[in-house]
């Protein structure tokens, strides 16, 4: 048998764990949470929920770099996904992420995404940032947008 | 005038995308200041999502629709009397009464937009629980019989028979059994899942009950998608109303007779394909399994499982509550009921327009949906999602039925309907195509995994001029290759949206032979 290093010392691993009964089904839910309150997914914290979960780390990375969402470095400051897919596509949603690749590269410590749909498909292009969603997102509402947010002014109107 | 004005603003999340937020802090605000009595309800969306947020005022004449108001226009309607229903540019006259919405056919939706999603008390009085009061009262064999007799079919794109899937796993032998919702609606083009978990959350639920008690399940999951915090917030808070409620019943040991957990996704597509979705479920990879076995023998944890759609599941309450022949009388030939349709992309009145199967797409992009948002001219439009046919405008009188598209070489899927102008580009939807089922293919089997990207490149060959006719006819080979030797419908499905693209559009790929 291999030796087991035991990294369950961290306190918030096991407490989302112990909130889903330990159980490996839940594994999604605790990954979020854990992402949610860490901003990522370290690999201390991995190994520390194979380890609680009882299953082996392989079975942990092979879930992890299955699911879009996690995240295996540390996010910049606000993530802007854009909706590529075609109801987005019909109403410019292209020339929308060309735009904000172009204009969010420097400095802001932003993220440009591509999401296939937002669920806003009549109201498009559809952006989330972080998680707030935001319809009929123009270049002019793009920019502002992101003024905001770079600015730390989370809600922006 | 006496008691308050109630005012309704929805909190849904595309009313919110465009600032309803916004539009009430702005109501707020400028009640207080004028101290006008008035009280806020936040309910879900009539559908019409042009017109978001769409304000209404209940009068005496009846619910009065402003929209699309801006916070900027709040001073403005007060001036205007909008308390009392008075005239303003914005106003849209009696809700009900927009030709857009009263020409509809709100079964699955019929709550939806009226009250207060989480209010269970509005949603009794607006004919809630009745199904589940019948249910209670039925055996389970009746329920299932019922719902066979409806004629209801999946509404997550399938379109199996739900009643025949009730009763296999009513039939199968076991101590444990499951009820599945999904709701990962990733096909894009669709927003009706997420209306509905937003707008009546507790119609989902109320049919995930009749569902465990037709077939005899004591747990439920809702698998909803990453993309929809909105609706994960609103699902958890009507799940806990409805326990404490005491609607889901009590065991012997106080635990409540149908135990339902909501688990979030984390952006796949395939996550949506019913064993992806069980994998997922089960905290792995979410890799498709092999059938057989089928989820209703063998599915979650193994054992029989229910998989529904949100929409199949939300519309058993009002089955019971009305009787199998009210829902089979709409419809045709074997596409009985209504179908919740979503007008999306370049279209000038988008949004949900619920109507019995057999409306023509035409009717719904001119009629409903008045043309395109950009003024130019309809080209085609993709039915169906991602993997749905791309349909040329001179085909647009095909009615909307199962059987119907499909002898076209369409389908309906989950009810999406994305429309292009004459800007639109086919080569390039080609190619999005098969680069979506590359990004978003499980890996599993071969045809789908290494055709995806050989189907890319092949189209961007085709793109730029290099041989196009010869790779034209190994485009089709390949797409032949993956519709037959696909485990799933995610290879086996992404040629239609190609094929349908060179079809119809042979000019776009270089070349007159390209339709042969
Ligand atoms: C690639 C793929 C994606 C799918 N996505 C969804 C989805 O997001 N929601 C859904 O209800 N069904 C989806 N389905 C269909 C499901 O596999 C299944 O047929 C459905 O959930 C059964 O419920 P119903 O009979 O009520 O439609 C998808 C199928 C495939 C092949
Ligand atoms: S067709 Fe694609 S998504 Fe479906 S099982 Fe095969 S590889 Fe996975
Ligand atoms: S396609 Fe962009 S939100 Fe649905």
């Amino acid at each position: 048998m291999a030796v087991l290093i035991d990294n369950t010392d961290d306190e918030e691993v096991r407490r989302i764990c112990a909130a889903h009964g330990d159980r490996p089904d839940a594994l999604l839910e605790i990954l979020h949470e854990l992402q949610a309150a860490r901003g990522w997914l370290t690999d201390d914290a991995l190994r520390a929920v194979a380890h609680i979960l009882n299953i082996s780390r392989a079975e942990i990375h092979g879930v992890v770099s299955f699911y879009h969402d996690y995240r295996r470095a540390p996010p910049p400051r606000f993530v802007v996904k854009i909706c590529r897919a075609e109801a987005c596509q019909a109403v410019g949603s292209e020339e929308l992420a060309k735009h904000a690749e172009a204009t969010l590269e420097q400095g802001d410590d932003a993220a440009v995404e591509a999401v296939y749909c937002l669920g806003n498909c009549a109201l498009g292009p559809a952006v989330m940032i972080d998680d707030t969603l935001y319809g009929r997102v123009d270049r002019v509402k793009f920019d502002a947008l992101c003024k905001k947010y770079a600015s730390g002014k989370e809600h922006a109107s | 005038m006496t008691g308050a004005v109630r005012i309704f603003v929805p909190c849904d999340a595309a009313a919110l995308s465009v600032g309803a937020d916004d539009v009430v802090a702005a109501i707020s605000a400028e009640a207080a200041r004028r101290k006008a009595d008035i009280q806020l309800v936040r309910n879900g969306s009539r559908g019409m999502l042009w017109l978001e947020p769409l304000v209404e005022v209940e009068t005496p004449a009846g619910r009065m629709a402003y929209g699309a108001v801006a916070a900027g226009d709040v001073a403005g309607l007060f001036d205007a009397n909008f308390l009392a229903g008075g005239d303003h540019p914005l106003k849209q006259g009696e809700t009900e009464k927009i030709p857009y919405f009263a020409k509809q056919e709100r079964l699955t939706f019929a709550r939806c937009g009226v009250i207060d999603p989480l209010d269970l008390k509005d949603y009794e009085a607006h004919g809630g629980l009745q199904g589940l009061g019948k249910a209670l009262k039925m055996q389970p064999a009746e329920i299932v019989a019922a719902i066979t007799e409806s004629g209801l079919r999946g509404r997550g794109g399938a379109g199996f028979p739900t009643g025949i899937k009730w009763k296999t796993v009513l039939e199968q032998q076991s101590g444990l059994k499951y009820i599945c919702c999904n709701a990962d609606e990733g096909d894009s083009g669709t927003f009706a899942d997420r209306m509905l978990m937003e707008g009546d959350p507790f119609s989902l639920i109320e049919g995930m009950m009749i569902a465990s008690l037709a077939v005899g399940a004591s747990e439920g999951y809702i698998y909803l998608r990453s993309e929809y915090p909105h609706a994960a917030a609103t699902l958890r808070k009507a799940i806990a109303l409805w326990e404490e409620a005491g609607l889901s019943g009590k065991r012997e040991d106080g635990s409540p007779r149908f135990k339902l957990h909501l688990r979030m996704g984390a952006g796949a597509y395939i996550c949506g394909e019913e064993s992806s979705m069980l994998e997922s479920l089960e905290g792995k990879r979410g890799q498709v399994r092999a059938k057989p076995p089928i989820p209703a023998i063998s599915g979650l944890f193994g054992k029989p499982t229910v998989v529904n759609n949100v929409l199949s599941l939300a519309t058993a309450p009002l089955i019971l509550a009305k009787g199998a022949d009210y829902y089979k009388n709409y419809g045709m030939g074997r596409s009985r009921g209504t179908q919740p349709f979503q007008l999306a992309g370049d279209i000038k009145q988008g949004g949900l327009v619920e109507k019995a199967f057999g409306v023509s797409l035409r009717e719904l992009i001119e009629n409903y949906g008045g043309g395109t948002r950009s003024g130019r001219p309809v080209r085609t439009a993709q039915v169906g999602g991602p993997l749905g046919a791309y349909i040329p405008a001179a085909g647009f009188d095909v009615k909307m039925d199962y059987e119907a598209l499909a002898k076209t070489g369409a389908m309906l899927g989950h009810g999406g309907v994305v429309v292009f102008n004459d800007g639109v580009d086919m080569a390039r939807q080609a190619r999005f195509a098969m680069a979506f089922c590359e990004i978003e293919s499980c890996g599993k089997c071969t045809p789908c995994r290494i055709g995806a990207v050989r189907g890319k490149e092949t189209i961007e060959k085709i793109i730029d001029g290099k041989n196009a006719p010869e790779n034209l006819q190994l485009l089709e080979d390949l797409c032949d290759l993956m519709t037959d030797g696909s485990l799933c419908a995610m290879g086996g499905l992404t040629p239609m949206p190609v094929m349908s693209a060179v079809k119809h559009f042979p000019e776009d790929f270089g070349g007159k032979n390209a339709g042969n």
